[in-house]
């Protein structure tokens, strides 16, 4: 472990090293209790991205040195986050990722940081336009209608309609939802989210029918016109006790769990940056304020770090008040 | 006459006894699948008798973690010193202290840079090869994926120099030590080259942390195989006059190696050099999965996005990036193949370098003027520009004017041709192929393959994964027939016309190196998500080989041989199929093997866009952070690899035998 440290150390180069000796000692100073820097993750989504910039732009402030590498959505709660090649990830949003957080929990190495903010919110949706074909929407009960499924059919799916589903990797349990539902409906999966909304794009253009999996906070809902099928509530019984609900003999006849989004950081943070550890912590951020960011980001071209800096300037007095 | 029509005869016999086994063999494939009510275990196979290899793998990961993690970390930290130098210096600025209150030394300008880009072309290959490798990087600058194309090239300088050493150095034992190499070398090249990266991210991100070095290491991995082949290959060329000479000389052993031999395979050796380029070039999207961040990231993030266009120009830009660097590459290969060039023996470094002295100096001058000049440090925004609307509206354009059209062909090709294909390969007995392929082995080469394939095969079937093995060959045996039925006459037309084959040599290039997923997700906006835009992407990547060794393998056709054709009196007609094409054959069969591969490598991508197959179960895995799941899904992707490439060179080899 040595050995590795004066790797690290050496890792700075032999120029740092030099001039490390000749410059102020100001940089041992109070609030960055370690130099090492803090790795906040990338994943390859918008608001979670602009969360790691914000919280590092904050850190920064605060005399920290921070790092943003890139990683794996699930698999880094198991990986990256249990040895601290990755401190704080700042989604891990429970519709998606319950499962990986059960099991980055038991392993005792990782630290459940609290929650976000924003709700999760994913169901089933479809554009406006649909309702003219199917006017019993956004009720559940009129996808039952065959007249109703046929209009979101395709050629192979037809006469049952078809619904796109996230990747499988994703806890969505929808073949199990059409199954209890008796919905006359074809779950396909798409592979990657990119890919789904790729096809609600291509369809949206169209005006072509579709109905997919869409979650929130997300830019989709903001951009496209369309709603959130009304499926029955969820409750933790309808997904364990198969007499919940409106059929006796299925699980899952319900709709998707809504879910907090959670902060995950390394378990050994609270030891090496307590104050860094604080702040991450009481992170929390407004759902209206992300979405919107994510808009200006996504939609209005501006990069994460310009968008971050405008937050932590408009809420210079909450961050301050998390340091203390 | 009697000794012909005896040796006909004693050719045609053994030809009837295989069609009378092969028959049989297929009666009984046939029995066995009608009877699968009474036989279910000889279709599917049984689950309660799956052998847990993921596991074992799973275990055995998690005890080398918990008591090798101090070697692979300690790995991870040597390497970690000139890749952050590298990182530091090209991308990201170095910063001495911590803090706020940090001092930062800039990174190499960008114009330097550039000015270096132009320079080194000149150096290697005139002022052209100057101008094409300057272009390339000012195109990075001015379209704005500087930073991210540097994180990338800083990547890449770190990986390509490991790589080529490492290769060079298993090279050589290999070559030495022929039991090495059959044993040892030779099998763990086929296995990196066919198992797809995303099976060892798992693994790798455990061993070696979310980190760049995980991001190299993964790359060497997949990167480094063709530089130990053109090692063997090199030295195995050498004549053997020189190495007697060498020995006359009385040189050493290691003398022998390191200043004769390796000296004269320069050319080859230098093939692999490029080689490992460009496969370095090829996983920067993987890499960035597990922290290398770069132009790949930028590339993943911007499809998230939907923003096609963003996508396109960061794909474009590794294309520019790929360009430049294999042209500099070839051009220095080329160079050192002509011979070393008499220096002149001035004392002073100026006179001996130029081209070096004068890129350092403009590096130092404008990284400095960096200092003061903001717009010589970073590219200023004012002067990139964007062509990502224009993606954006010509794919809009598309979907909103064809969708009709290209959805009436999918569902055609879906329901009459891939449905049907699909379910035949799913349904396949698993003890019918293996006895059917170990037989083919068996047939082509002699026990041996039989058996090796007869027990790779039966690995995906023990393992459990039998339908999902199934599905895959049927999504890469439908693409790569697709893409050889594209590709050679493409590649014939090509040999056949020099225009064209300048129109068709830019576009496979760009195929080629431009990241599969930048058009991946356009094509899902007009087929849907599914199996037909996997197929066309597929298609679009495998296409590549058969190309290029058909273009290839009929241009090297000797002229004095067609020059024979016509003058004993060949029609221009006679002369291509009766000559051309028969000698060009083992090329071109060569680039059906290579456009199978190529396939099969896409498998995980097509996962992606929803494909059910080994590609899904990898992806699975690695969500789950389950690395023996990933790993075995990913030794049955390279087994189907190892298999088909095993029976198709055996075939090739015979039928070369019968043609002479």
């Amino acid at each position: 472990m040595s050995f590795r440290s004066q790797i690290s150390k050496l890792s700075m180069g032999a120029v740092a090293l030099a001039t490390l000796s000749l410059l102020t000692p100001s940089a041992q100073a109070a609030a960055p209790e370690s130099n090492d820097p803090i790795k906040i993750a990338l994943f390859d989504w918008t608001s979670v991205n602009l969360n790691a910039k914000i919280l590092g732009g904050i850190l920064e402030k605060l005399g920290y040195t921070v790092e943003y590498p890139t990683a794996d959505y699930l698999s880094s709660l198991t990986t990256g986050l249990t040895n601290g090649d990755l401190d704080v990830g700042l989604e891990f949003w429970d519709t998606t990722a319950g499962e990986a957080m059960k099991a980055s929990d038991a392993t005792g190495q990782t630290e459940r940081l609290g929650k976000l903010g924003p709700k999760a919110k994913e169901e089933w949706w479809f554009p406006e336009y649909m309702k003219e074909k199917c006017p019993g929407l956004p009720n559940w009960e009129a996808l039952k209608d065959p007249k109703c499924a046929e209009a979101f059919s395709t050629a192979e799916t037809a006469p049952k309609g078809r619904y796109l589903g996230g990747p499988v990797t994703w806890e969505g349990f929808d073949d199990e939802r059409v199954e209890a539902l008796k919905l006359p409906f074809t779950v396909i999966h798409a592979g990657t989210d990119a890919a789904m909304f790729a096809e609600l794009d291509s369809a949206y253009q169209r005006k072509a029918p579709i109905m997919l999996w869409i979650y929130s906070p997300h830019w989709a809902p903001a951009k496209y016109k369309g709603e959130w099928v009304q499926f029955p509530e969820y409750t933790p019984k309808c997904y364990n006790d198969p007499k919940w609900g409106v059929n006796p003999d299925a699980k899952y006849d319900c709709g998707k769990p809504h879910g907090e989004i959670w902060k995950y950081s390394w378990s050994g943070m609270k030891d090496k940056w307590p104050v860094a550890y604080k702040v991450a912590k009481a992170y929390t951020i407004d759902t209206d304020e992300l979405n919107k960011m994510s808009g200006e980001i996504d939609l209005g071209g501006k990069t994460p770090e310009d968008v971050a800096a405008a937050w932590i300037a408009a809420h210079e007095a909450d961050w301050k008040a998390w340091a203390q | 006459m009697t000794v012909t029509a005896g040796a006909s005869e004693a050719r045609a016999r053994p030809v009837q006894i295989w069609l009378i086994v092969w028959a049989s063999a297929l009666a009984g494939v046939l029995v066995v699948f009608l009877l699968q009510d009474s036989l279910p275990w000889a279709v599917n196979y049984p689950a309660s008798a799956i052998v847990p290899v993921a596991d074992w793998v799973g275990a055995l990961m998690g005890w080398i973690k918990s008591n090798l993690s101090w070697l692979t970390r300690s790995i991870t930290a040597v390497l970690g010193v000139p890749l952050d130098f590298a990182l530091n210096l090209l991308a990201k600025n170095f910063k001495i202290g911590h803090g706020a209150d940090a001092y930062v030394l800039p990174r190499l300008s960008w114009v330097g840079v550039c000015a270096a880009a132009f320079l080194a072309g000149h150096a290697a290959g005139g002022r052209n090869l100057g101008m094409l490798v300057g272009g390339c990087f000012l195109y990075i600058a001015l379209f704005g994926q500087w930073t991210s194309a540097m994180l990338t090239l800083a990547l890449i300088s770190i990986a390509v120099p490991f790589c080529i050493i490492t290769g060079l150095f298993a090279g050589i034992w290999a070559w030495r030590k022929p039991w090495a190499e059959r044993l040892i070398v030779s099998p763990a090249l086929d296995l990196m080259q066919t198992i797809p990266t995303f099976a060892y991210l798992i693994p790798m991100l455990l061993l070696f942390g979310n980190s760049p070095v995980s991001a190299m290491i993964a790359t060497a991995i997949f990167a480094t195989p063709p530089m130990v082949r053109a090692t063997m290959l090199g030295l195995s060329r050498v004549p053997s006059e020189i190495d007697d000479f060498s020995e006359m000389a009385g040189c050493t052993a290691r003398q022998k190696l390191w200043r004769v031999l390796l000296p004269s395979a320069r050319p080859t050796l230098m093939v692999g050099v490029n080689q490992v380029i460009m496969l370095a070039l090829n996983m920067v999207i993987i890499a960035s999965m597990i922290g290398a961040g770069g132009l790949g990231y930028d590339v993943l993030l911007a499809l998230r996005a939907l923003k096609v266009g963003e996508a396109m120009e960061a794909g474009l830009a590794i294309v520019a990036l790929a360009i430049a660097l294999d042209r500099l590459s070839q051009a220095i290969a080329h160079k050192q193949a002509k011979g070393h060039v008499h220096r002149e023996n001035s004392p002073s470094f100026w006179r001996r370098y130029p081209n070096l002295t004068l890129a350092i100096a403009i590096l130092v001058v404008t990284t400095l003027l960096g200092l003061f000049v903001p717009a010589f440090a970073a590219v200023p925004k004012a002067i990139t520009f964007t062509t990502a609307p224009l993606w954006k509206a010509a794919v809009s354009w598309i979907t909103i004017n064809f969708f009709d059209t290209i959805e009436a062909f999918r569902v055609a090709l879906i329901l009459n041709v891939l449905n049907p294909l699909r379910a035949f390969c799913e349904g396949f007995p698993w003890l019918g192929a293996v006895f059917l392929l170990g037989l083919a082995g068996y047939q082509l080469s002699g026990l041996r393959l039989a058996a090796l394939v007869a027990a790779l095969t039966a690995f995906c079937a023990v393992t459990g994964l039998w339908e999902k093995t199934m599905a895959t060959v049927y999504l890469c045996g439908i693409s790569a027939f697709i893409a050889c039925m594209i590709g050679i006459p493409i590649g014939l037309m090509a040999s056949r016309s020099d225009r064209f084959e300048k129109i068709v040599t830019p576009i496979i290039d760009t195929l080629q190196v431009l990241p599969s997923f930048c058009f991946i997700i356009p094509v899902v906006m007009l087929f849907r998500v599914g199996d037909v835009t996997a197929m066309i992407a597929t298609v679009a990547f495998a296409v590549v080989p058969a190309i290029r060794y058909t273009n290839h393998g009929i241009r090297q056709v000797p002229p004095a041989l067609i020059e024979a054709a016509k003058v004993s009196g060949c029609t221009p007609r006679q002369t291509f199929f009766r000559v051309q094409l028969p000698l060009a054959l083992p090329e071109i069969m060569l680039g059906v093997n290579q456009t199978i591969l190529m396939a099969l490598a896409m498998i995980i991508i097509c996962a992606m866009v929803g494909t059910r197959d080994l590609g899904q179960e990898v992806f699975i895995a690695l969500s789950k952070a389950d690395s023996g799941r990933g790993i075995v899904a990913g030794l049955a992707i390279a087994f189907i690899g190892i298999v088909a490439d095993r029976l198709f060179n055996a075939w090739t080899a015979k039928a070369r035998a019968r043609l002479g």
